[in-house]
């Protein structure tokens, strides 16, 4: 296929005219150029992608949609059906567009999130009193999944930093793990024993304290929808995305690495620490290069996926080879 | 046995009919993959390229399958005039399997296209990774009996061609477990192509000992 032909190949479907809503502000575009401050800077060595990119959004909209961090001059934010029809959540199916389908029903009022484990102050929260003492903030992150494709998301949330001091871990607290609600009923999913039910995953505490990690209760200014992880989530924008658990019902502090779902489903090809990382493959696929959802061209995958410069520093002298 | 239905004889129209209903699938998983590509539409979703990749592949199996199919209905039915149409099933699902590869190669994995893929990365893809190994494998299976599907190459490799296209036999087989390798960790689809094609294999084993001991009664 000749190379001018695909130049030409960013796909900017119509949005059909049931979604124009009022905040269709930001989403009468399938994508558009997210970071004001990064347009035109450094574009030395920032892939072709497609000639025909859609339009840049003006920049009151950027404003509404946050602010954006670690992301590349080619980078664009993707557009509300990809962020919110496209996902994993194997509590409600393993196809990409069974969350959307079959997460619909799913009841997150009332929700309790429970802080325990090596923490001075432990307590059972209704979500509203355990978001209330922090700001929110929308920050537009890059999200690699290990599948090999990834999005732009603008999420809204708050540092995870903010719950884990107020609970003041004891000094013997050096992990994090959390653990998705256990609910057969209302998650069709966790009746085959795909995984190991619940979904839990696992930060050490320095990465759950480094201010790039979001507890994440919104995307695109709106409240999280139930297939994208509702009403509560993680969000760790230099690892995989199966990283980012979804409808958190406990945080608990250990001493010791937890068990987390995917590298104790297979342990060859998932690891704990799960960074995002292009020299390091795959078993089955290289991870060297992405697909950006919504675009043709392959991307390049970056090191900590564009985050190097803020959390390299966490992993100075590991082997990630073997720490995958 | 009397054919099922009274159909003696082939309903007229019916090569025509299998021919477009096998076209049909591929047509539009080109049609749709390009329009979503190319022209802005989204027949097949957020990622057309995986959906056109899966979905060539899965038909490939279908179209295998339904040529070891072609015998057992011929048995259950005595519809004998099926034969002549699994030349056709057969180049069919080759065709498939070469769109397949093509959606995999320059849609997906982008070789010739990206900058950053080169064909070392391929190779690597190829033979470091087991399912695409085997994957390909059944592929360059299927050239040979592609090859020799025309009426002259029967009569010319004689009895050698039944023995070559035993690999019929082989390549579904390879094909499923590709497919089993190839998803992350929900095995039901994969399952569910295994168990139909298991279902075929085992008619096979059981009309190959009944014929052995019909020949040893005689």
């Amino acid at each position: 296929m000749p190379a001018y032909l695909i130049d030409m190949t960013m796909r900017i479907p119509i949005l059909p005219s049931s979604e124009i809503t009022p905040e269709s502000a930001y989403l009468d575009r399938r994508s558009f150029i997210a970071a004001a401050g990064v347009i035109g800077a450094g574009l030395v060595g920032a892939p072709a992608l497609g000639a025909c990119a859609a339009p840049a959004a003006d920049a009151s909209q950027q404003g509404s949609l946050g602010t954006p961090y670690g992301l590349q001059p080619y980078d664009q934010v993707n557009a509300w059906e990809d962020v919110t029809g496209y996902n994993n959540f194997y509590e409600f199916g393993t196809g990409k567009d069974d969350p959307a389908a079959n997460a619909q029903e799913f009841r997150t009022k009332p929700w309790t999130v429970k802080v325990e484990g090596l923490v001075s102050k432990p307590g059972d929260y209704q979500l509203e009193d355990f978001l209330k003492p922090s700001k929110m903030e929308d920050r537009i992150y890059r999200m690699r999944c290990v599948e090999a494709w990834s999005m732009v998301i603008p999420w809204r949330g708050i540092p995870l930093a903010d719950v884990i001091k107020r609970a003041e871990p004891t000094a013997a607290a050096k992990f994090v793990e959390f653990t998705t609600l256990y609910d057969p009923q209302q998650m069709p999913g966790q009746r085959a024993r795909v995984l190991d039910w619940p979904y839990n995953e696992g930060l050490r505490l320095d990465e759950a304290l480094h201010p790039l990690t979001l507890l994440v209760t919104g995307v695109y200014g709106k409240e999280l929808p139930n297939q994208n992880g509702a009403p509560l989530r993680l969000v760790v924008p230099w690892k995989y995305g199966f990283k980012g658990i979804k409808s958190i019902v406990r945080i608990r502090l250990t001493s010791t690495m937890p068990k987390t779902a995917w590298s104790t489903a297979i342990p060859s090809e998932y690891g704990f620490y799960a960074n995002v990382n292009p020299e390091v493959d795959h078993p089955r696929w290289s991870q060297a290069t992405e697909r950006r959802i919504g675009q043709f061209r392959r991307i390049p995958t970056l090191m900590f996926n564009g985050y190097a410069d803020q959390v390299a520093s966490l992993y100075s002298g590991m082997d990630l080879r073997r720490n995958y | 046995m009397a054919p099922l239905g009274g159909l003696a004889r082939q309903p007229r129209g019916f090569g025509v009919v299998l021919f477009l209903a096998a076209l049909a699938p591929a047509a539009w998983f080109v049609y749709a993959v390009l329009s979503d590509l190319f022209f802005g539409s989204s027949y097949l979703g957020t990622d057309p390229v995986k959906a056109a990749e899966h979905g060539l592949g899965e038909w490939t199996l279908r179209l295998l399958f339904a040529t070891l199919a072609i015998t057992p209905l011929r048995r259950i039915t005595g519809w004998n005039w099926l034969a002549k149409h699994r030349r056709t099933l057969g180049l069919f699902a080759f065709a498939y399997v070469s769109l397949h590869l093509l959606t995999w190669a320059l849609l997906d994995v982008q070789v010739g296209i990206s900058e950053y893929v080169g064909w070392a990365d391929v190779k690597k893809d190829i033979f470091k990774r087991p399912f695409i190994t085997i994957g390909m494998t059944a592929f360059v299976l299927m050239i040979p009996l592609a090859v020799t599907s025309t009426k002259k190459m029967i009569a010319r490799l004689g009895r050698n061609w039944r023995r070559l296209h035993r690999l019929a036999y082989v390549v579904p087989v390879l094909g499923v477990f590709h497919f089993w390798m190839a998803v992350k960790l929900d095995i039901t689809e994969p399952g569910i192509y295994g168990l139909v094609l298991a279902a075929l294999l085992l008619w096979r084993a059981r009309e190959a000992r009944l014929a052995k001991a019909s020949a040893a009664a005689a």
